[in-house]
Order: C-alpha cells, then sequence, then structure tokens
C-alpha cells in the first residue's frame, strides 16, 4: 500500500469558530485505495475536519490537496464549492442523515448522477434521444447501486420511510453514484445493529475492493481495528497520534484521550 | 369522549373573538341620531359560533390523528384522483375531455362568460409558472408580479414607442422577464426562506413604484392606453371575435406550458429542483450547482410571468401600474399553495376555484380577501400539502437485471 499514490494530502489545516479551536494544525494524508479511519471522542472536531475537506467550512488555515488517481491531476481544494469538489471524486455522507426525505429511495440516488450527467431545459422539454439516453443510464446505474447496498427492493419507498439503517446506507449508495474515487463516511455504523453493522463492513470492504478510498468516523473501535490500514486520532481539534491499529491501541496518549487520566483501568 | 381541557380551551376562544369582534359586530354608531346601538345578539352569535366551530376542528384533528396513527405502518391509501392520474385508461379519456370542454367553451358559453374564463386559464400559466419557483426549487418568491408587469409593459412601450405587434412581443416580453429574473436572482438566491421572501416582495414593490413614478418611460399612474389586441393575419375582427381568439391563443398557451413543466418535472433538472427544496447542503455536496439550479428556475417562473405579461395588456388593451400590486402576486401564490405544490393538476384546479368562485359569486366578492386568508389558514391547518399532493413519479424494475423506467404523466 505504501508505494500506491498519494490521494489526499492535507497539511496544517485549521478551523476556528470565534474562540474555539475545532481543528488546531492536523496533516492527514490517504493513499491510494486505503481505508483510514479519524477518530476521536466526541467534539474532537472530526465532523468540522469533513465540512472542511468537503468545501462547508471555509478553513481558517491550511492545505487541501485532492489527486485523482485515475489521471493523476491535481487540484487544490481550498476555496471550492462543495459541489466543485464532488465533481473531482470526492463524496461524503453525514453523521446527521441528510436524505431528501419526501423522495423516493431511487430519486435519491439518481440525485447522485447529476454532477456526472448534463441535460437541462432543452433536454427536458424536448425529451431528444441524447436526453432519453442518458436518462435510462442514470436510472440503470441508479439501480445497480441499490442492489449493491441492498436497498434496491425499496426503489420507490419514500426515503424518510426507511429504517436508520437503510437510511445510512441509502447515504452511501447516493454519494457513489457521484463516481468518488476518495469516499468519506461521517459514523456509518451508528445506531445500528451487530447484524446491521456486519454488512456495512461487508460493503465497505466491497466498495474499496471496486478501487474507491476510504476516509472514516466511527466509534465502534472493533469496526474500525477490523477496517482500517491506518488511523488517525484527534482530541480537542488536534491530531494526536497517528498509525496502523496495533500501534494506535498501544499508544498512550491515544489511551489517556479516551480514558481520561485513568490508564491503568 | 370529548376532553374536558378543549371545552374549556373552546370556550376562551369564543371569549376572545367575541371580545375581538366587540367594537365592529356589537357597536354601532348611528351618526344621524346620535345613538349607539348595542346589537347583543351579534356578540351571542358569534360566541356561539367561534364555540362550536373550535369544538368541530378539533373533533377533526382528533379523529385524523387516529387515522393516521392506525395506518401508520401501511402505506397511505391513494386519494381518488391521484389513482385517476396514474391510469392511463381514466387519464387519456379525462384529458380529451377536458381539453374539448376547453376548445367548445366560447361556442357554448356567452362572450362574458369566455372572457372570465380566459382570465382564469391566465391565472392557471401564472400559477404554473410560480409552481416552479415556489412549488418545485421551493424558493418563496413574493414579487411574482414584477415579472408580469415586465411583461405586460414590455408590448404597451414596445407597441407605443415602436410599433411592433403582439406576436413579436410575446416572446421579446417573456424574455425580458426571464432576464430581469436572472439579474434579481444572482444576488438575492443566496438568501433563504423568509429573507427571500421579504427581498423578492420589496423588489415586486419597487418595480410598481418605479412604473407609477417614472412619467416619461410609463405614462405614470395614468398607465397606457389602446393596445391593440393581437391580429390575425392582418384580419378585421369583431369584439366578440377579438375576445374569443384571445381565449384560443391562452388555451394554447395553458397547453404548452403544463406540457413543459410536466417534462421539466420529470427531469434532471426538476429532480435537483425538488432536491435543492428539501436539503440545500445535501444536494450541494451531491454536486449539484445550487446558485445555477434556482437560477434557472426562478428565471424559467420569470419567462411564464412575462409571457402572460403580454397577453394581459393585450387582453385589457390597457396596462396602469395599479394592475401589479401585490395583491396580486397573493393571489398567484394562493392558487399555488390552495392547489397543492408542485403538483400541476393541483395548481390547476386551485387556479380555477380561485379566480372563478368570486366571479361566479358575487355576493362573496367583497369578502374576497376575507375568504382568501379563511380557506388559506384552513388549508394550512387541515390540509397542509393543498388540494391534490404531489406524488412521486414510480419506477417499475422488471426481473432483476434490466431496470426499465415507468413513466407516468
Ligand atoms: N458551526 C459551528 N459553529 C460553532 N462551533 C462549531 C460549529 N461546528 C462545530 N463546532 C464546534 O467544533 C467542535 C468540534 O465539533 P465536531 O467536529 O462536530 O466534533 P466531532 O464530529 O468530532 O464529534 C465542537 O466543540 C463544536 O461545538
Ligand atoms: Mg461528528
Amino acid at each position: 500500500m505504501s508505494d500506491s499514490p498519494t490521494i489526499l494530502e492535507v497539511e496544517g489545516l485549521s478551523k476556528y469558530f470565534g474562540g474555539i479551536k475545532a481543528i488546531d494544525n492536523v496533516d492527514l494524508d490517504i493513499r491510494q485505495g486505503e481505508i483510514v479511519a479519524l477518530i476521536g471522542p466526541n467534539g474532537a472536531g472530526k465532523t468540522t475536519f469533513f465540512n472542511c475537506l468537503t468545501g462547508i467550512y471555509k478553513p481558517t488555515a491550511g492545505d487541501i490537496k485532492l489527486s485523482d488517481p485515475r489521471n493523476g491531476k491535481s487540484t487544490r481544494l481550498n476555496g471550492k464549492k462543495p459541489n466543485k469538489i464532488t465533481e473531482i471524486g470526492m463524496a461524503r455522507t453525514f453523521q446527521n442523515i441528510r436524505l431528501f426525505p419526501t423522495m423516493s429511495v431511487l430519486e435519491n440516488v439518481m440525485i447522485g448522477r447529476h454532477c456526472r450527467t448534463k441535460s437541462l431545459i432543452f433536454g427536458a422539454i424536448t425529451r431528444n434521444k441524447a436526453t432519453r439516453i442518458e436518462e435510462a443510464q442514470i436510472i440503470e446505474r441508479s439501480y445497480e447501486i441499490l442492489k449493491k447496498v441492498g436497498l434496491h427492493r425499496q426503489v420507490n419507498e419514500q426515503a424518510r420511510n426507511l429504517s436508520y439503517g437503510a437510511q445510512r446506507r441509502l447515504e452511501i449508495g447516493r454519494a457513489l453514484a457521484t463516481e468518488p474515487f476518495l469516499l468519506l463516511l461521517d459514523e456509518p455504523a451508528a445506531g445500528m445493529n451487530p447484524k446491521e453493522t456486519e454488512a456495512l463492513v461487508a460493503l465497505i470492504r466491497e466498495i474499496c475492493a471496486e478501487g474507491h478510498s476510504i476516509l472514516l468516523i466511527e466509534h465502534d473501535m472493533k469496526l474500525v481495528m477490523t477496517l482500517s490500514d491506518r488511523i488517525f486520532v484527534m482530541d480537542y481539534g488536534k491530531k494526536i497520534a497517528q498509525g496502523t491499529p496495533v500501534e494506535v491501541r498501544e499508544n498512550p496518549a491515544v489511551i489517556k484521550a479516551y480514558l481520561g487520566e485513568d490508564v491503568d483501568a | 369522549m370529548f376532553p374536558v381541557k378543549e371545552l374549556k380551551r373552546s370556550a376562551l376562544i369564543s371569549l376572545w373573538f367575541a371580545f375581538l369582534t366587540f367594537p365592529i359586530m356589537v357597536i354601532k354608531v348611528d351618526p344621524i341620531e346620535r345613538i349607539v346601538h348595542w346589537r347583543w345578539d351579534n356578540m351571542f352569535f358569534i360566541a356561539f359560533g367561534s364555540f362550536v366551530l373550535s369544538i368541530l376542528a378539533k373533533v377533526f384533528m382528533i379523529q385524523k390523528e387516529r387515522r393516521a396513527s392506525r395506518k401508520k405502518r401501511k402505506i397511505a391509501a391513494e386519494p381518488l384522483i391521484q389513482r385517476i392520474a396514474r391510469e392511463p385508461r381514466f387519464l387519456y379519456p379525462l384529458v380529451v375531455a377536458c381539453f374539448a370542454f376547453g376548445v367548445s367553451f366560447p361556442f357554448l358559453f356567452s362572450t362574458y362568460q369566455t372572457n372570465i374564463m380566459t382570465t382564469a386559464l391566465m391565472y392557471v400559466v401564472l400559477g404554473l409558472g410560480l409552481n416552479i419557483v415556489v412549488g418545485v426549487a421551493g424558493l418563496l418568491d413574493l414579487g411574482y408580479v414584477a415579472f408580469y408587469a415586465v411583461g405586460a409593459y414590455s408590448y404597451a412601450l414596445l407597441n407605443l414607442n415602436f410599433d411592433m405587434g403582439f406576436w413579436a412581443v410575446l416572446p421579446i416580453g417573456g424574455l425580458l422577464a426571464a432576464f430581469l429574473g436572472v439579474i434579481l436572482g444572482f444576488p438575492v438566491l443566496r438568501l433563504r426562506g423568509d429573507y427571500l421572501a421579504i427581498v423578492t416582495l420589496g423588489f415586486g414593490e419597487i418595480i410598481r413604484l418605479v412604473l407609477e413614478n417614472w412619467n416619461a418611460f410609463s405614462q405614470g399612474p395614468s398607465g397606457i392606453a389602446n393596445i391593440p389586441r393581437p391580429g390575425f393575419f392582418g384580419m378585421e375582427m369583431t369584439f366578440a371575435g377579438g375576445i374569443t381568439y384571445i381565449y384560443y391563443i391562452v388555451l394554447v398557451l395553458v397547453v404548452i406550458t403544463i406540457f413543459v413543466v410536466n417534462r421539466l418535472q420529470n427531469s434532471r433538472l426538476g429532480r435537483a429542483w425538488l432536491a435543492l427544496r428539501e436539503d440545500e447542503i445535501a444536494c450541494q455536496a451531491m454536486g449539484i450547482d445550487k446558485t445555477k439550479t434556482k437560477l434557472i428556475a426562478f428565471s424559467l417562473g420569470a419567462f411564464w410571468a412575462g409571457f402572460v405579461g403580454v397577453l394581459f395588456a393585450a387582453k385589457t388593451t390597457f396596462v396602469n401600474p395599479a394592475s401589479f400590486t401585490f395583491l396580486e402576486s397573493a393571489i398567484i401564490l394562493s392558487i399555488v399553495v390552495l392547489g397543492g405544490m408542485g403538483s400541476i393538476i393541483g395548481v390547476i384546479v386551485g387556479a380555477l376555484i380561485l379566480i372563478l368562485l368570486p366571479e361566479y359569486l358575487r355576493a362573496l366578492s367583497e369578502y374576497r380577501m376575507l375568504a382568501f386568508g379563511a380557506i388559506l389558514v384552513i388549508m394550512m391547518v387541515f390540509k397542509p400539502e393543498g388540494i391534490i399532493s404531489n406524488v412521486r413519479r414510480s419506477y417499475k424494475f422488471k426481473g432483476t437485471n434490466t431496470p426499465e423506467g415507468e413513466i407516468h404523466e
């Protein structure tokens, strides 16, 4: 893995909210094909880190560089709009699920195809051949993705009627529809039962095997330890450790952050 | 049984109403005799009426809640109208019947009726146009009438100054309105919800005030008269013939609008609008250009208003700023909200109800605004999704491998 190209390079990223240093000078890198986990106690700044990467927040300082492994083109993400960043090839899911609640399951995924298709007013009105072909492809691709995340039996169900675990999987499906080379998952297993979590682990492995690299925030330590190639640990906005699962597990700073002062416990 | 708490609440409501309406319903000053009539019986009726109404409303709500909780996990029964709309067997004959009725209308009814129907159909188009902006894309535009005014004045002024004909101005009016929509939309569409509503409201008033005060340009409050009706290859037409002719032009426009709006809604763009209405941040994270998508919705809506504006000027042969007050925006918005946000059939029904009812119930027309308000409040309480709610299109997939989108229109 160590010889694959770096696809995401974050240097000295900081984000302040007034006096709060939600992220304080954090470096992070991801190489092609890796599953990297970002862990840390609640309020450590993980979600804020995702929001800075995806352009929802403007970082106070730092550099974010994304390189497409498919063509080697690299782009500086600072100041780019969220939709541009998705177009370049980085998609995400949300910790507090943000589906389109009254749209159907299929349509939610079809929205993900938006940035890879282009018909506009003229195509919509005339419904010319190119538009019809494009629309059919959108439907076909979306259906395939739904099969992958196991929701193809509920295509016409409104997204808000899905179970919690299914909604999380739909978010992953929707993000996949944008054809990202890097997928950011914010607590994908939150609220899932053990069986659902197991299915999720299999799904993440499958997605990774298909060539997507993954950066994931997760509190479920078992999941993190089994899935990740490398782990970054944050606490109070600072990066306090990084390394393989084994290294991180034995790192005293990490144990301290998770268990407080009581290191022996 | 009906809870005592609710009875108390209803009693309080009736007291409050009696108190509020006291000055207008009870006291009546006779300025000639210089005496005051105390109409206590009115107060009694109001107190009693509001008491009964509030209990009825509560009973209705309780039942609705019960029904909703009973079939929580089950799929809600589809309303009749949607089942009809879904089934081509019923839908096509219905559409043909409506269309046949529309075409034969001028022959069946008087010129006066035809004229009223023309107005109603113009509001159908306006409603469908605003529906794109408010119903589908979720941008609360309270200044829609401004674009309507731009269309009307385009025809009036281009005709007055350059002697341009109706057919030449029709597309120009639409384009000018759309252009204005882009210019206004660019800075304004980054605002959300209430802020957008206030700014568009202000914009609508600005346009009206400009038309009212810039005498050299628009001839001020006196307006522009003697605007020619649309010509038909230079043929001379009787008054009644002219009205019938405009009726057909508007009817064709209605058909075109329904066709276009329906296709837009069921397209990549239409989906993006819906998604934008539901969650802006998720939308952007999915790669949708928020500004561009909103701008398209806003200017498309404006385009339609401009179009109808030209027709309006041609129909009335006279425009002045008084035709483009906020009231007009409010009526069009009521049509969309009442009919059902995002639903084409709903908007058509809403427009026909809101425009035709006051015309035929002349007695009611004085209380028109009161009735509007009451209807809207009642709708928001009992059926917030409108008369006919928008249903998402459903897809069928045959077998497991070959998806085949089934299109319901
Ligand atoms: N929009 C915001 N405005 C102000 N403070 C924020 C904002 N977003 C996050 N924060 C603060 O930043 C810190 C990190 O939050 P977050 O990134 O959500 O943590 P995590 O995802 O690791 O649990 C918290 O103290 C939080 O209160
Ligand atoms: Mg978080």
